[in-house]
């Protein structure tokens, strides 16, 4: 059991004390970011003062500290080198996956100790992490201002097909940003519950979700407020950049000549793509224009007709196809039992991908609402959901499979993608070596058979183990995946009874210590916020413990005499007493003494209950069922 | 089916972890104030209200799933405090794993055969025909050409597990666990069949 239980202190959600608690739905998006809030299961973007409810997800940083959004975007073309956009595209991500334009990527990278990327903006050395918490503050201090009130707690988006490190980095950045992540929502998942609860909608759905980096493509099933996901597929690093990237590519071709050999710089690849997008967004309502590229301080205007962006763009939006076909596949299911098929993100407005996907499935896809908003009014949904309750119900899967490496750099999948999370699964295995006393364990996610076409996600050795010959020992490797889709990754060797137990978090994720480091940096959430923190988690759990004595009072108060009664009274005063207060230390003593007098009490209602087991019962009555522990699982890791 | 051991202790309530009360076994909340449980050890059959039997209709152990989870999962529980969270999760993970292997007939058969295990053998002899013609069934396959012509292995191979279905209702009803084990066999290689049929279709198409 002890397995499944995992919890850190620090982590019990804060209650608002005198207000109800409101949580508002993020979609952290790699081009905007977008904040709602549900009411009565009717969300609502929170807009600015303007009306805008998209906040570009670019941060610069300048002498007075960072900026973010529209005046963000500004500063590219006057100090292009300290705004960095995009940044969803490294988030859990090491240096090898960053796509360079003409050779040139538009940040500087580091490449530093534990595979995560850091980039040199100015004279800063930044994490993913620190600058999508950036943008997170921003959307956090919109949503303030447009309530009037304080928000500390979200439900944040990632792509369906981001893998454990980026969901982790996700999560990393909101608790940076001031924010409790209550739960990380697939988008597509979100856009669903969006469209479903608005359009009272039942039956088989596709969400196909292109943005500005991700692609993802879901199906789902809709029944009765139930929204399950069938199957789920994508590509975290596909989307409408790469047609910016191919559009910027082709005029830097047009000028190849001029240029040289010599590589462009970081400032004139991201000028570059700037007006690539405004070309292809252009392109969106006219059949041809004229955009400018300026390099080297000469500026020339380049031609660009939509038959020709649908040609450069062409490879990208066959990749969906592609992917798309193989999720109908994995979600057993022809393609004629898909109701309809609901287009998300902004990148699905390019008038090409919407033939591709309606030639595909067969329908006209529906967009009905907007592809930019629909994944935060989801969210916004389920952040009602989680806080004030709700009767859907969201069951997701995981979108990429998990295994350990096993001999010849192959790998032993251990939980197979598209399975309903939360998932618990385990797999045993031996040593090779007689005497061998330590095992290295390295925990990959991916398809594919060798461990180097997966993700590494994490690396432990599970030392200790007992001397015995090669294929004696039995080390079981447990793989437990939250309703987040996080994995926590455990280990031990059974045979000798000695259990050596390991827990892993993905190597591309932040270590705790830098998590302290920048948490500590961040001024609004030093120590003072987590002695809070902790303050109210003592307080929650000391009026559970209140409720739970007065609904055992409720059922069985006739079991004691008055002496007793009146010292459980006291003892109850003094919790109560206490969770008035502010004591931490007060609180945890007075729990202890109201259990510790209360216990005499619960004995006796275990005994009398169970006397009552034995004595009432015939065996007629366990014909009807035989189930219960008539042979217990062996392998039932949920033990 | 025949059950196996000893009379049940399954009626013995344990002590909820909130209120120290009893809750009878495989509850999932305490009566008296309503904690979730963990999990306990319950079969996936028990776990979803039903009794040991192949013979289950697929919406009724769907509806039965919907319901436990509204109440279970995760998502009901996310300002819970850690230990009622982390219980929640325990429970989401058994109902998930219950539903996985009830609503596929190919992992239903195979756990009522583990259930049902009385010793250690549970390796069934290889059977020359059925191999014969799961080596005959992955030849009409492989020489399959055009979308229509997988097709056709597909919906043969469709109607063969259907039968084969119908054919180990009869096995578990009648008590008959040897048969079943090799029903259970040939029910795997068109499955198996089937999946890559459907890979091979989008190839072709």
């Amino acid at each position: 059991m002890t397995l499944l239980q995992l919890h850190e202190p620090g982590e019990t959600p804060l209650p608002h004390e005198g207000e109800q608690t409101i949580a508002v739905g993020i979609d952290l998006g790699t081009t905007n970011s977008v904040v709602a809030l549900a009411t009565h299961s009717k969300p609502e973007v929170l807009r600015d003062a303007d009306g805008n409810g998209l906040i570009p997800s670019v941060v610069a940083y300048g002498e007075h500290g960072p900026v973010v959004g529209t005046a963000a975007q500004a500063r590219i073309v006057d100090a292009p080198e300290t705004v960095v956009s995009s940044v969803k595209r490294l988030m859990g991500r090491g240096t090898a996956d960053v796509k360079a334009l003409a050779g040139t990527l538009p940040y500087t990278l580091d490449a530093a100790e534990g595979g995560m990327v850091r980039l040199l903006v100015g004279d800063r050395r930044l994490t993913p992490v620190e600058i999508s918490a950036e943008i997170l503050r921003a959307v956090k201090a919109q949503a303030e201002q447009h309530l009037g009130r304080e928000v500390t707690k979200a439900v944040v988006t990632v792509p369906a097909y981001f893998d454990d490190a980026a969901r982790l980095a996700t999560k990393d950045a909101a608790r940076l940003a001031g924010l409790e992540a209550l739960r990380l929502v697939n988008e597509p998942t979100a856009a669903a519950l969006a469209y479903g609860l608005d359009k009272a909608a039942e039956g088989v759905y596709a969400v196909y979700d292109l943005g500005g980096g991700t692609f993802d493509i879901s199906i789902l099933r809709l029944e009765k407020g139930v929204f399950q996901v069938l199957a789920t597929g994508g590509d975290a690093a596909l989307g409408g950049d790469d047609f910016d990237h191919a559009v910027a590519e082709h005029w830097l071709a047009d000028r190849k000549a001029e240029l040289g050999s010599e590589p462009i710089t970081a400032s004139e690849a991201k000028q570059t793509l700037k007006s690539a997008r405004a070309a292809k967004e252009a392109l969106t309502a006219r059949e041809a224009g004229d955009f400018p590229v300026m390099l080297r301080g000469k500026t020339t205007l380049h031609r660009l007709t939509r038959g020709e962006l649908d040609r450069l763009i062409r490879p990208w939006v066959e990749k969906t196809i592609a992917i798309c076909r193989q999720v109908v596949s994995d979600a057993r299911l022809d393609l004629a039992e898909i109701q309809g098929v609901v287009l998300v993100g902004g990148s699905t407005r390019v008038p090409q991908v919407r033939r591709a996907v309606e030639n595909f499935f067969g329908k006209a896809p529906l967009s009905d609402i907007d592809p930019d908003e629909v994944v935060a009014l989801g969210a916004a949904l389920q952040a009602e959901a989680l806080t004030v309750g709700s009767d859907t119900l969201l069951l997701d899967v995981l979108p990429l499979s998990l295994g350990i490496e096993t001999m010849g750099g192959l790998v032993e999948k251990i939980v197979d993608r598209n399975t309903p999370i939360p998932v618990a699964k385990a797999q045993e295995f031996t040593t090779y070596q007689d005497g061998q006393a330590a095992m290295l364990i390295h925990v990959v996610q991916g398809e594919r058979e060798t461990v180097a076409d997966c993700r590494s996600l994490a690396r432990f050795v599970l030392a200790g183990i007992p001397p015995m010959t090669a294929g004696a020992a039995r080390i079981r490797v447990t793989f437990q995946v939250d309703a987040d889709g996080l994995l926590t990754v455990s280990a031990s060797e059974k045979t000798t009874g000695v259990e050596q137990r390991v827990e892993v978090k993905p190597s591309y994720g932040l270590s705790e210590d830098e998590m302290a480091r920048m948490l500590e940096e961040s001024l609004e959430h030093g120590r003072e916020d987590m002695e809070r923190r902790l303050l109210i988690e003592s307080r929650v759990e000391g009026q559970r413990v209140l409720l739970a004595l007065k609904a055992a009072l409720e059922a069985d108060a006739s079991m004691l005499d008055a002496d007793e009664a009146d010292r459980i009274e006291k003892a109850r005063q003094g919790l109560a007493q206490a969770i008035e207060g502010d004591d931490r230390d007060r609180i945890k003593a007075a729990v202890e003494a109201l259990e510790e007098v209360a216990r005499p009490f619960a004995e006796r209602r275990m005994d009398r209950a169970i006397r009552a087991g034995l004595a009432g019962h015939s065996i007629d009555e366990f014909k009807g069922d035989p189930g219960g522990c008539l042979a217990p699982d062996p392998e039932d890791q949920k033990s | 089916m025949r059950l196996r051991g000893v009379l049940p202790r399954l009626t013995e309530p344990h002590a909820c972890w909130s209120c120290r009360g009893p809750v009878p076994a495989a509850e999932p909340f305490c009566p008296a104030c309503k904690a979730v449980q963990p999990p306990g050890q319950a079969d996936h059959f028990a776990r979803l209200g039903f009794s040991r039997t192949f013979d289950l209709d697929p919406k009724l152990v769907e509806r039965r799933y919907f319901e436990l989870q509204r109440k279970l999962h995760p998502d009901r529980f996310a300002t819970k405090s850690p230990k009622e969270r982390a219980l929640s999760q325990a429970q989401a993970t058994s109902l998930n794993e219950a539903y996985e292997t009830l609503m596929d007939p190919l992992k239903r058969a195979a756990y009522l055969l583990k259930l049902s295990e009385t010793g250690g053998e549970g390796k069934t002899v290889a059977d020359p025909a059925l191999l014969m013609e799961a080596m005959e069934m992955r030849e009409a396959l492989a020489e399959a050409r055009t979308p229509a012509e997988v097709d056709s292995v597909v919906a043969g191979a469709r109607r063969d597990a259907e039968a084969t279905q119908a054919q180990l209702s009869r096995d578990f009803a009648g008590d008959n666990l040897e048969a079943a084990k090799k029903t259970t066999l040939r029910l795997t290689y068109l499955d198996k069949l089937i999946e890559d049929a459907r890979a091979r279709r989008l190839n072709v198409a």
